[in-house]
């Protein structure tokens, strides 16, 4: 009896794990799939129809100009025999997830591996391929968020110890937020190529302007964070300013900082993203861009999706980061 | 007795030292309801080894004249001098520790590294400070938790470490503001215990702040009762009470005694508001 029920325990254990952790996640997944698959169908519609009367097939209703006034739905309903075509049809609006799915691994493995730019003939990533792309995103995006960081957590600094750019500076960050940064990119590039900076360092400008903003406002708060009889404490010391910054304000900002980089990371990716719109050599932003001049939508999903993984990517190597930073300063398990 | 109390021990304890010396001291808080007298005309002084504690309701300024006495607070007349000096420099001089309500151990520094704190920001070196923290670590009792973090130990054994880290830098002085407050009865009564033993192997001088009447008198050789708006001293006793004292005199006449005598100076302090 009793080593039956272990046994049911053991087995429970390793279910239960499937039930809690994998199994919302794949309901997720596949739920969003689902949500996909459907609204590929009536995004596609027109353009299958009109692929269909070319090749001959009846369609419903046969005139263009009827066409056009339809709606989706009503045309989808008419035709549902060509509900099949409208997931794998060349041109789509919407491509369906295993279309995306095929050009990411067309792009990486496919291009790198047999193509004839790819690394395995010629010794370097290929400029088709979003290795190559996300690398160039990826510098931009790093070198970006180092600057904002840094400059983030010396306006903190500054903030936190002087009354004027307590007053002064706060304002003007968060205005600095409040202007799209769609809108500003393009003068930033332009501005900064006048004095001779341009390329990666523009893009990473972007990145910084945008990275800056949530680290200045978590360590200002971290900062911040000591209570009053903390304060008090370093005081019967004598403690100095440098000593109570270094010994208590910095390590008491600690977690507030990871929080804070978590986001700057993410901001970061973003503007590099944004700072490669505008100037079309090379970079994620630069091939979502061109694949919507020539609708070639599977290309700016394939790039939109190399983005969110190298995001969540960024995001996790931060986390980490923060989680073997405070086990190292005593943190509770 | 341990080397980290030489210059205390040092000293002869037949003839009275003043420590604290307050000459009409009178602080008074400008808010926006008006002027508030967190301390007026308090006279009082200090001798070198006694223990004194300050009893009274909230408002009656008891925390307030232990931080003036560390230069945490400027009085606004009168005079006060700490070992001689004017409280700031005193401060300077680390004339006292001070021991907080709560232990505010640093969670990111293990016990021992909290002890090493106020050690490192006046500059001791790094042999001495290695010494140091052994030695009180020892008279804590908390030896074997030096690598432990804060978290890891009972609110009991945090304010012994906190107690620990006043002490580490053999300060004469002790200011202590409700350090057992937030501790239960059971585990008050064990640090009161032991803190007396620590004050006798150290002869310190200890300001101790508290709202508990049985707390007061098994602690202190002078009792301070103060009572509130303004805050000023009602009675100063001076407890009969052998220095050598065991959990059980709480039992014996004389300490209740004293501690009636507490009692009814803290309601003539209350007047008609009681």
């Amino acid at each position: 009896m009793s080593g039956r029920m272990m046994q049911n325990s053991a087995i429970g254990r390793g279910g239960r794990w499937f039930r809690k952790a994998v199994m919302p996640v794949l309901a997720v997944i596949a739920t969003l799939l689902a949500i996909w698959y459907v609204a590929v169908v009536p995004m596609n519609i027109k353009e299958v129809l009109t692929q269909a009367e070319r090749e001959g097939a009846v369609i419903v209703p046969p005139s263009a100009a009827e066409r056009r006034d339809a709606g989706r739905w009503g045309l989808v309903f008419a035709n549902l025999d060509l509900i099949g075509p409208s997931w794998s049809t060349e041109r789509a609006r919407l491509p369906a997830p295993h279309q995306v799915a095929g050009e990411l691994w067309k792009s990486t493995w496919v291009e790198e591996t047999t193509g004839r730019r790819g690394i395995v003939q010629s010794g370097s990533f290929s400029n088709r391929s979003l290795i190559y792309h996300g690398g160039v995103t990826l510098t931009a995006t790093v070198l970006g968020f180092v600057i904002g960081s840094v400059l983030g957590i010396l306006l903190a600094v500054g903030i936190v110890y002087n009354r004027a750019m307590d007053l002064s500076v706060m304002p003007w960050a968060i205005i600095s937020q409040t202007i799209p940064i769609v809108a500003l990119a393009p003068m930033i590039i332009v501005v900064l190529y006048s004095v001779g900076l341009s390329g990666l360092v523009a893009k990473a400008a972007i990145s910084a302007y945008l990275s800056f903003f949530p680290v200045a406002v978590g360590m200002v708060k971290g900062l911040r964070s000591p209570d009053a009889m903390q304060m008090d404490l370093l005081q019967t010391y004598s403690a100095n300013k440098s000593q109570s910054f270094w010994k208590l304000r910095l390590p008491a900002s600690v977690p507030y900082l990871f929080a804070s980089l978590k986001i700057a990371i993410a901001a970061s990716l973003v503007g590099a993203i944004v700072g490669e719109l505008p100037v079309q050599r090379g970079g994620l932003g630069a091939r979502m861009l061109g694949g919507s001049y020539y609708g070639q939508t599977e290309q700016i999903w394939a790039a939109l999706f190399m983005a969110a993984v190298m995001a969540a990517g960024l995001v996790w190597l931060v986390g980490w980061i923060e989680r073997r930073t405070l086990r190292a300063m005593g943190a509770q398990p | 007795m341990d080397g980290n109390n030489v210059p205390s021990s040092s000293t002869d304890h037949s003839v009275q030292t003043p420590v604290i010396i307050a000459e009409n001291l009178s602080l008074t808080f400008q808010t926006g309801d008006g002027p508030v007298h967190a301390l007026k005309d308090v006279n009082l002084t200090v001798d070198k080894g006694d223990f004194v504690s300050f009893i009274g309701p909230s408002g009656c300024g008891k925390t307030t004249f232990l931080r003036t006495i560390a230069a945490l607070e400027a009085p606004t007349d009168g005079v006060l001098t700490v070992n001689g000096m004017v409280p700031d420099e005193a401060r300077k001089a680390r004339a006292y520790g001070y021991v907080f309500q709560a232990a505010g151990l640093y969670p990111w520094r293990t016990i021992e590294g909290n002890i090493r704190l106020p050690l490192e920001i006046m500059g001791f070196s790094r042999a001495d400070i290695e010494n140091r923290v052994r030695n009180v670590l020892e008279l804590v009792e908390l030896a074997g938790f030096k690598k432990k973090y804060p978290w890891q130990l009972s609110g009991g054994m945090q304010q012994r470490a906190s107690i620990a880290r006043a002490l580490a830098f053999d300060a004469d002085l002790l200011l202590m503001d409700e350090p057992f407050g937030a501790l239960d009865e059971i585990v008050r009564d064990r640090l009161n215990e032991e803190l007396l033993s620590l004050w006798a192997r150290t002869q310190k001088t200890i300001a101790f702040v508290t709202h508990s009447i049985p707390e007061a008198v098994y602690l202190s050789t002078k009792i301070v009762v103060m009572s509130p708006r303004p805050g000023r001293i009602t009675d100063v006793i001076e407890s009969p009470l052998p220095k050598d004292r065991g959990l059980d005199i709480r039992d014996t006449p004389e300490f209740i005694a004293i501690a009636h005598r507490v009692r009814e100076g803290l309601r003539a302090g209350h007047g008609d508001e009681v």
